[in-house]
């Protein structure tokens, strides 16, 4: 195995962006699972995760990023594209409405954003979807932002990691959207020619077309635990078969079990284990300090 | 026959045609002119229920019983010797997706399909053209044997969908499908894709990423069904027409933004009414296909099939 993908860059990625992890409002936080009560500040501390009972709260782009990258530095990538409603969709309401109020209620332009750093010392890309845009839904903006990530990793020779966490496609850009799957599975077949590692987290929920196309196509899939996921949804699942659906159906453990994931991370762990894994792939030497 | 609502004049005319023959049968009386005249009148109607139809009656078309099914169309585009092959080497042989290698005009091609039965008990046995996993690996191996020969692969595409079942997502229906595509896009050999009938999702696209991809007239290609897709956004039935109308799910549509090569003619009145002619139609414009790519590099093949996928989103930047 190569490790071409390793040669640092020449110091020609910049890190302007220093995010500060971002406090939730108010001082405290209530787990939605066993109900215990942490500060604000302990929870972001711990990665968004229950420190009771372990139930890892959905987070989005630029929340991983923040302890994902060394130091929180990071370069985002194509930090501008917005979707075109190239159908001039209109259901109960505009599309284009639509994503006009999803972009000042959260701020983001789209479900990806799109980053490049170092993580443990290895210069990586990183693409990770924003579920609370439309459902984390896939449309042009989510696939060509992904198309330009895995660009960047091939130019630069470094590992593509994709968090992925959506509802599937976006129904209101119809073919278009189904055709990013084609569009993102492409690319990686070109990355996967270049022998660059490719990394692919499952967060919850990740269902229907993404799924069916770049989440399932890591060199290792990878989850957090009790994840949803799965190709047809849990609704669909059931009325297809007239019965309930056993316990822990389409759950991160159900689909290690049947053999499509690589192992269950859970996100305190997330940075060190890709890393490992990188440093193993690449026969890297071990970091001096580990983090 | 099966006759659709909007099929009403043209049932009409089917039915006096059928008398007048009748007619001229028992009673001796020469019906040749009436006859004439009758077929110019169901040509017409034809002609103008074609400049009328809908995308929700284009829906309706691609989904008419007497529409020809894949097996039908390789059957006869081989001349009745097609060899079928079973199996995905891992779990079974999934029969709603069929494969096999047979030639036009001595040209050698792999076929592959999603397969719907044709009455009742073929239905169940063909899962109604919904392929599981073990269908999608079936395909990619069938593929990668054409890749392995250096022969060309035709896939015939008529699906309601993956199916969504248990069994599928334990044996990883997303993975299977997933995996078609990435593969596709890089087999070494022309990959020909054809719509007959429905084009429903992430079920059609895992046989769906090709050198060309066309469409028959009468078919619908998107990212979920117009009835699907009311009861999601609408959250009700009772908007499948104006789904289908947003979808721009049709032939005309897909074509216009560049997201099919081509669209390829039905005879008069849709494939259902003359399935010999289909069937020669798109022998013929798979041999046309075949010939445009057969002599590319594979390299070059491989790069456009990509750089086309590639292409395919409406996004736009501000400088920056
Ligand atoms: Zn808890």
């Amino acid at each position: 195995m190569s490790t071409d993908w390793f040669h640092r860059q020449e110091a020609g990625i910049t890190t302007p962006t220093q995010e500060k992890k971002e406090t939730p409002d108010g001082l405290w936080h209530g787990c939605p699972k066993c109900k215990v009560i942490v500060s604000a500040e302990d929870h972001v501390n711990n990665v968004w995760v229950c420190g009771n009972c372990g139930f890892h709260n959905g987070i989005d782009a630029k929340e991983y990023f923040s302890f994902l990258f060394d130091g929180g530095n990071y370069t985002e990538l194509n930090p501008t594209m917005v979707s075109k409603d190239p159908l001039q969709f209109e259901d109960t309401k505009k599309y284009s409405d639509r994503l006009k109020a999803t972009q000042v209620k959260t701020g983001l332009q789209d479900a990806l954003t799109s980053a490049t750093g170092e993580m443990n010392g290895i210069p990586v890309a990183i693409a990770a979807m924003n579920f609370k845009f439309i459902g984390g839904s896939m449309g042009s903006v989510v696939g060509e932002k992904i198309a330009r990530t895995i660009d960047y990793s091939l130019k630069h020779n470094i590992p593509f990691i994709m968090i992925s966490k959506s509802g599937g496609a976006r129904m209101m850009e119809a073919a278009f959207s189904l055709m990013q799957m084609a569009k993102t599975s492409a690319k990686l077949a070109l990355l996967d020619e270049a022998k660059i590692p490719y990394i692919s987290l499952l967060t919850d929920p990740t269902t229907g077309g993404v799924t069916a196309s770049y989440a399932m196509l890591g060199d290792i899939n990878i989850a957090e635990p009790g994840a949803l996921i799965g190709f047809a949804g849990p609704r669909v699942v059931k009325e297809t078969i007239g019965k309930d659906l056993p316990d822990g159906f389409q759950t991160s453990e159900f689909v290690k079990e049947h053999g499509f994931l690589d192992f269950i991370v859970e996100r305190k762990h997330l940075k060190a284990r890709m890393s490992q894994w990188l440093r193993f792939v690449g026969n890297l030497p071990a970091p001096v300090k580990a983090e | 026959m099966d006759y659709l609502d909007f099929e009403a004049p043209i049932r009409e005319l089917d039915e006096q045609i059928a008398k007048a023959h009748a007619l001229q049968a028992e009673s001796g009386v020469d019906m040749k002119d009436s006859l004439v005249e009758l077929e110019a009148k169901l040509a017409e109607a034809q002609a103008e229920l074609k400049a009328s139809l809908s995308p929700w009656q284009r829906v309706q078309l691609s989904r008419h019983t007497g529409r020809p099914y894949t097996m039908a169309y390789i059957e006869a585009m081989t001349g009745g010797e097609f060899i079928e092959m079973h199996g995905d080497r891992h779990v079974k042989d999934d029969k709603a997706m069929v494969g096999g290698w047979g030639a036009i005009e001595g040209e050698s091609f792999l076929f592959i399909g999603q397969q719907k039965g044709v009455n009742t008990k073929m239905r169940q046995l063909r899962n109604f053209g919904m392929a599981n996993p073990e269908g999608y690996r079936k395909a990619l191996r069938l593929m990668k044997q054409a890749e392995k020969f250096g022969r060309p692969i035709v896939t015939l595409i008529d699906t309601p969908g993956a199916f969504p079942g248990l069994e599928a997502e334990e044996r990883g229906q997303g993975e299977a499908i997933a995996r078609n595509i990435l593969e596709m896009a890089r087999l070494k050999v022309p990959v020909i894709c054809i719509i007959i009938g429905e084009g429903a999702s992430g079920g059609a696209l895992g046989i769906g990423v090709g050198d060309r991809v066309m469409m028959l007239e009468n078919t619908w290609y998107s990212v979920i069904s117009p009835e699907s897709c009311s009861s999601i956004l609408w959250r009700s039935w009772d908007f499948k027409e104006t789904a289908a109308e947003a979808l721009k799910l049709t032939a005309n549509d897909m074509l216009k933004n560049g997201l099919i090569d081509g669209i390829i003619e039905e005879p008069a009145g849709g494939a259902h009414r003359d399935p010999e002619g289909m069937f020669q139609t798109l022998s013929a414009e798979i041999l046309r296909m075949y010939r445009e790519l057969k002599d590319l590099p594979s390299d070059q093949l491989v790069a456009e099939r990509i750089e086309k996928f590639c292409g395919m989103g409406v996004y736009e930047e501000s400088a920056s």
